[in-house]
């Protein structure tokens, strides 16, 4: 994507149809860590990769619980991120104390959908830089979304997104008709595989992942560390040589970034913008 | 929009003037409403007065209304009020349905809101003059609940508003079961109606019985009951009292 005379503000079409900042923000996505999501009809299962910074950093939370039955994870700036999910939560806490019962997933995707449309149509604002897989209940069973930056938003019976998520969409396209009707616990074991993809080679251990469920009668939760390595561990997921990541330590994008990536983003010639 | 030309700010609560922005008392009212939960749903029963003070002077009033596909709320106390919130639950009730994705409100979910809806307006000295009583059937789940014009609520497998709390309760106490048939509850709701009709001054004998099954709300046509009134005690009633004629 190169730069040109019509990507300087959101307000402004190209020629060719197209709104570049929306576009630009959807990069934002792709070069943050991977984070999946996959479901069957009556569980979801998040993932996500957990990069520290440094040796002496903790990593970024990238995994938030938005309601008892509504969970979500991100991928891209994880501040709007972060502000995204407490408007959320928000919504959540304000529908249960009116009608004393849990709001549909689905309207809550919709809600957070019309949000980022908004930063597509002002002058003065500019699109949020993040994807949000949001996993959760409704009357109709399981759900998973994917909310993007441009305001579409799409439901998945699995997804990836993030940086090397392309590795993970290639094994869930293999496995997803299994996941209809997968146990929990399958299930889990499917989101440790499809994570141990993105890290190409990388030791697949517990302090590099996230995992977390929601179900029917299982109110959404991050499982602790010891229970993945111990999944880990009885899956025998973990490959036997692994030769480091030999991507060379390529700096992002122009735009600052607060979770500098090592590998270099895939670049699409295609219009990144969803149909 | 305001032709009175008050110069009180709308929410004042001080000061003569303002008191004709909100309730003080009702003016048109219902008398009790009575319900049950049975076998299939919920059974209501309300008569068809609106009384303008002691005057019984409208008797056509239908207080038993269908809220949705699940839902049947039923009121008493002031009419114009009863049809206030009828407008709020139809605006409720369209931009739920205008999501159309399959999820929708159910009887717990419109007790509640009206539950805030009647304690914000406490809250505010401006109530809506009511006895709410909610019921319906959603998923195979049976639900009552009531409302009172200061927000308080709760649920029950029969519940009463007014004089039906008084004369009604007792009897159903006594005499609900689980899986009441409908020709069982019927009876024992004509039973509780009867009693308000012998005792409630602001009763009167034309009520219509609702129920809200799976398959929807259906309600009767109005209809009378038959009253005794030979008793011995309804002979003479002042004899022995001191003063009286």
């Amino acid at each position: 994507m190169f730069r040109n005379q019509y990507d300087t503000d959101v307000t402004t079409w190209s020629p060719a149809g197209r709104l570049f900042q929306v576009e630009y923000a959807m990069e934002a996505v792709k070069q943050g860590s991977a984070a999946i999501g996959l479901r069957s009809k009556t569980h979801i299962v998040l993932g996500c990769v957990n990069k520290a910074n440094s040796e002496l950093s903790s990593h970024q939370k990238k995994i938030f619980k938005v309601d008892d039955h509504i969970g979500v994870a991100i991928a891209g700036l994880t501040a709007d991120g972060r502000v995204l999910s407490r408007y959320m939560r928000n919504e959540c806490i304000n529908y249960s104390f009116t009608y004393e019962s849990p709001l549909p997933v689905g309207r809550l995707v919709v809600q957070l959908a019309d949000k980022a449309q908004v930063c597509t149509q002002r002058s003065w604002k500019r699109p949020y830089g993040v994807g949000l897989l949001v996993a959760g209940l409704d009357e109709s069973g399981a759900h998973l979304y994917y909310n993007c930056p441009s305001g579409n938003y799409f439901e998945y019976q699995a997804f990836a997104i993030g940086s090397r998520s392309q590795a993970a969409k290639t094994y869930l396209e293999r496995k997803f008709e299994n996941f209809t009707d997968a146990s929990r616990d399958d299930l889990v074991k499917d989101a440790i595989m499809a994570i141990r993809e993105t890290l190409q080679g990388e030791t697949l251990k517990s302090s590099v992942c996230t995992i977390a469920v929601v179900g029917v009668g299982e109110p959404f939760h991050i499982l602790d560390q010891a229970t993945v390595q111990q999944m880990i561990d009885a899956f025998e997921i973990v490959g036997e040589q692994e030769a480091p990541d030999a991507a060379a330590g390529q700096e992002a994008s122009a735009e600052p970034e607060p979770e500098p990536e090592q590998g270099a983003a895939a670049g699409e010639g295609v219009a990144p913008m969803d149909i | 929009m305001n032709f009175m030309a008050s110069k009180q700010p709308e929410n004042s609560l001080l000061g003569p003037e303002a008191d004709s922005q909100r309730t003080l008392y009702p003016n048109v009212t219902g008398t009790s409403v009575v319900a049950l939960k049975y076998k299939d749903g919920i059974l209501m029963a309300a008569d068809m007065g609106g009384s303008y003070g002691s005057t019984l002077r409208y008797k056509n009033v239908e207080r038993m209304k269908a809220i949705g596909k699940h839902s049947l709320l039923g009121a008493s106390g002031e009419i114009s009020d009863f049809q206030e919130i009828l407008r709020y639950l139809d605006d409720l009730i369209l931009y739920d349905n205008m999501w159309d994705d399959g999820n929708s409100l159910g009887p717990k979910e419109v007790h509640n809101y009206l539950t805030r809806l009647m304690y914000n307006r406490r809250n505010k000295f401006n109530p809506l003059w009511n006895s709410l009583v909610l019921g319906g059937i959603k998923n195979g789940e049976k639900y009552l609940g009531t409302v009172s014009m200061i927000g308080v609520n709760f649920e029950d497998d029969h519940v009463a508003t007014g004089f039906g709390n008084h004369l009604a309760r007792p009897i159903l106490r006594q005499e609900w079961h689980e899986n009441l048939s409908f020709e069982d509850g019927v009876r024992l709701l004509e039973k509780c109606m009867r009693v308000l009709l012998y005792r409630d001054r602001s009763a009167i004998n034309k009520l219509q019985i609702a129920k809200i099954t799976e398959e929807g709300m259906t309600i009767s046509q109005p209809y009378s009951l038959k009253t005794y009134w030979e008793f011995s005690a309804f002979e003479n009633p002042t004899q022995g009292a001191v003063g009286s004629w």
